[in-house]
């Protein structure tokens, strides 16, 4: 239990010192970079908690992916520094106001309901009843497709929807732009593909495409 | 200090040295083991191109790759004066480490090993093998991308702004084509998917454990397309794009010297054969010997198990002699519109299959 208590002081104290870091450093990459320690942390804390699956998920979709991209993008900013920091006195007030409601709420849902896990109503419907050798992958799956079905589509297809509309938005044909056509390349034949041409003596031909 | 608290910590001491020396012999034997397997690659392309590849160092050129070592860590490391200190060191760090990390629950036998590591031959028996593994590979692009960041300098930057794209694009086949496997073994243990492929095809037609039991076979476009996905994972030709030598140097490497070098080199052939031992385990029987008879099945398991990932390896390394690099769109229309469909295809079939042809 000791060592279980050391590794979750470890985990958490990392996670809140790089999510501070997020704010604090100066290069956006380097927040990045720190956003991803963050994250590392928050699985390492699921594992405690005995939810691995939930840990690799977050490693996966956030780490592999997420912040693939976040990096991707932060990497191409020209950011202004003098500029952002001019804008953190400005908006200081306002984070200030919503950080504060949060911690308000948050202080107020820990005081009434207290910090055990069966206190709530919703912890308990969330909780599946594991039998005896079920690991927490199938416990999730057997919970995930049958009560919560329709959430679990219904979630899809607001991804799927999200995922159409940025395709729609960013594809375009731009006329002039030479394609690669696998079939066209394919189809072709020494028919359509070599034309054999006459040269009279003496004289020369124009091929038919140039010169145009 | 009580005398139970006393206890306690002796007993996590021993299991904390127990697996520290375990982990450092699976690291050290894979190290050595990929010296040897560089050196096959390098002989590999050589005969392919009607030369003799290194064979200078050592009885056919044997310690060659013990010769580069040395010749690296003895170098002097140079670090550009407009780079990132700090991301510029770190990334072959973490290209080295996430991919030697890996490593952890690759099973390479069954049975007892010595009655370590609650007996099974592997550091942890994760039930949730195959997505650690998909998401340490997931993690070798960031090696890649700070390197190529911290660089500050045009041709790296370049090559990691391709391998971000090429890897997260791969990535979407790869985990598709593992839910086929999955949905076959039922389990996301690795040695649990292995013990799945005892029984399959041939043992249905009544013949003994063979080859024909092994998910190659009944999910062979998902193999081929595992394959594919597995080199363009591990930038290996023809999709080594963000090291492609003739339009970018070397790519995201071009500011490394010395060690740093070798720790991206070595993150790399590590990941290689850690896709060879994924390939090994999922579609082609892990330990399991070819044809379960006498003189076969006295063979220990990790020599079947070796072989086979030597043989991924082969294959691996006969791609890199003979198919020319991919162009960076060809890249892109492979992953996303022939692959992705197709194992997203392959996974409505497979369950499909599964389903109404109570297998399950």
């Amino acid at each position: 239990m000791i060592i279980k208590a050391l590794f979750f002081y470890l985990f958490a104290i990392l996670s809140v010192a790089s999510g501070a870091m997020v704010i604090i450093a100066r290069n956006p990459v380097h927040a990045v970079l720190f956003l991803i320690l963050t994250f590392f942390n928050a699985a390492g804390l699921f594992v405690l908690l005995g939810a691995e699956f939930l840990a690799l998920l977050l490693v996966i979709v956030y780490v592999g992916a997420v912040a693939v991209l976040f990096l991707f993008v932060t990497m191409m900013l020209d950011v202004d520094f003098a500029e952002l920091k001019a804008g953190f006195i400005k908006n200081a007030p306002v984070g200030a106001l919503v950080g504060g409601i949060v911690l308000l709420e948050l202080a107020g849902l820990f005081l009434l309901h207290g910090f055990s896990t069966g206190a709530s109503g919703v912890t308990q419907t969330a909780m599946p009843s594991m039998g005896s050798g079920i690991d927490n992958t199938t416990a999730l799956g057997r919970v995930l497709y049958t009560k919560y079905i329709y959430f679990f589509q219904a979630s899809g297809l607001v991804l799927l929807v999200a995922m159409i509309g940025a395709i729609v938005l960013t594809l375009r044909h731009k006329e002039g732009v030479k394609r690669q056509s696998i079939a066209a390349q394919v189809a072709r034949n020494p028919q359509t593909a070599i034309e054999v041409v006459e040269v009279p003596s003496g004289g020369s031909i124009i091929p038919s495409t140039e010169g145009q | 200090m009580s005398q139970e608290t006393q206890n306690m910590l002796l007993d996590y001491a021993i299991w904390f040295v127990t697996y520290a020396l375990l982990s450092a012999l699976v690291m050290v034997v894979l190290l050595v083991a990929i010296a040897f397997l560089l050196l096959m690659d390098r002989k590999v392309w050589a005969a392919v191109q009607m030369r003799k590849g290194p064979n200078v160092v050592g009885p056919f050129g044997l310690l060659q790759s013990f010769a580069d070592l040395l010749k690296f860590v003895f170098k002097e490391p140079v670090i550009p004066a407009g780079a990132d200190k700090i991301v510029f060191i770190l990334a072959p760090v973490a290209s080295a480490t996430f991919a030697l990390a890996a490593w952890a629950v690759i099973p390479v036998s069954e049975g007892n090993f010595f009655g370590l590591a609650d007996g099974r031959w592997v550091i942890s028996d994760l039930n949730v093998g195959v997505l650690y593994l998909l998401a340490i590979s997931s993690l070798g692009v960031y090696g890649i991308i700070m390197g190529g960041w911290a660089s500050n300098s045009k041709y790296p930057f370049m090559g990691s702004l391709r391998s971000a794209a090429q890897m997260v694009s791969y990535e979407v086949s790869i985990g598709l084509v593992i839910i086929t496997v999955l949905l076959c073994a039922g389990s996301l243990n690795l040695t649990e998917i292995v013990n799945a492929q005892k029984v399959g095809i041939g043992a249905s037609a009544g013949l003994p454990q063979s080859i024909l039991d092994w998910y190659w076979l009944p999910l062979f476009p998902m193999f081929v397309v595992f394959f594919i996905s597995a080199l363009a994972e591990t930038n290996r030709p023809p999709f080594d794009l963000p090291e492609a030598e003739s339009e970018l140097v070397a790519g995201f490497m071009v500011e490394y010297s010395s060690t740093p070098y070798l720790l991206f080199m070595l993150g790399e052939y590590v990941a290689i054969v850690t896709m060879c031992a994924l390939t090994t385990i999922l579609f082609l029987g892990g330990w399991l010997p070819p044809l379960d008879v006498a003189p076969l099945n006295w063979v220990p398991g990790i020599v079947w198990f070796s072989l086979k990932v030597i043989a991924v390896f082969f294959m691996f390394a006969m791609v890199k002699a003979m198919v020319p690099r991919y162009r960076y769109d060809q890249l892109m229309r492979l992953g996303w519109k022939v692959f992705l469909p197709l194992s997203l295809l392959m996974v409505v079939v497979v369950a499909g299959v599964l389903q109404y042809g109570g297998l399950v």
